[in-house]
């Protein structure tokens, strides 16, 4: 079962990713993000990371996403032109990223003392993870708050820039 | 039946987590427009995160676990930062292609 369940949700992760590279929408290449998304959190859950796979959705295929769905929106994105983009990234991106995995895959498959994941070997629960996280990492998530405040401010202070300046260059408000 | 009863190494889900990073990376280098540059950078998040529960599960270390938790905030912050950029990139530029945002290029 749990052989048919990795099989299915690898599948529609890849399918996502290589139709992310090949729509040529922007909303289309975020649905299928989506698609990666959501069966990367079926796969948390099979590896036993309950709260994880939870707060992927929520977080990445909830939150990130209707952020990217919305900014595609406000900004009326239309199909992209393909060009051949830049020559640096065919001579050495390319290869590189061929390289990379190669070398990733060559060590993955030689290392040895991997185990296997079954579905009796149990889940972390979302106590156990909240134990370490609030005793042992506390001051480390207090610092993400502050992240997460800063962040907003970030955005906000980004985002509005111009838009309610009375003493505004008037055709940036008027491209508005 | 015993085939699919039986349980897949971990090293499947590691090579899962491999190809989604490099998809992701193809992705940076291929497309075209500011938005799905930055979709790729998330699927290479998130290929990340997968090996870090793989990890997590293999040495059973929540540790791993709440290092993903972290990523996931991380990413949140950097989504909103980085599209609240590129808002303000296509109100200075109008465009969200790749190749005409070049000032700083060489």
């Amino acid at each position: 079962m749990h052989l048919i369940l990795f099989f299915l949700f690898a599948a529609c992760c890849l399918a996502g990713a290589i139709n992310l590279l090949l729509q040529t929408h922007p909303i289309a290449s975020a649905l299928s993000l989506i698609v990666v998304m959501t069966s990367l959190a079926v796969l948390y859950l099979l590896l036993g990371a309950e709260f994880l796979a939870a707060a992927q959705i929520i977080v990445y295929s909830g939150a990130i996403m209707v952020l990217f769905v919305f900014v595609v929106m406000l900004l009326n994105a239309g199909r992209e032109e393909r060009t051949m983009g830049s020559r640096s990234a065919r001579v050495v991106g390319f290869p590189a990223v061929v390289v990379l995995l190669a070398v990733l895959s060559t060590l993955i498959l030689r290392a040895q003392g991997l185990g296997t994941a079954g579905l009796d070997q149990g889940i972390t629960s979302t106590q156990d993870l909240s134990r370490v996280l609030f005793h042992e990492l506390l001051l480390p998530f207090e610092v993400t708050s502050v992240l997460i405040l800063i962040a907003i401010l970030g955005a906000v202070a980004l985002a509005s820039h111009g838009s309610g300046d009375p003493h505004g260059n008037p055709e940036r408000t008027a491209q508005q | 039946m015993s085939f699919l009863s039986q349980d897949v190494p971990l090293s499947w889900y590691l090579l899962l987590s491999a190809t989604l990073f490099s998809l992701g990376v193809v992705g940076f280098l291929v497309k075209r427009n500011l938005i799905t540059v930055f979709m790729s950078i998330e699927l290479m998040l998130n290929g990340v995160n997968l090996s870090f529960v793989t990890f997590a599960h293999q040495w059973h270390a929540v540790k791993g676990q709440i290092f993903v938790f972290f990523v996931m905030v991380v990413a949140a912050a950097e989504a909103a930062v980085g599209l609240a950029i590129i808002i303000a990139v296509f109100r200075a530029r109008a465009t969200l292609a790749v190749d005409r945002i070049d000032l700083m290029k060489l």
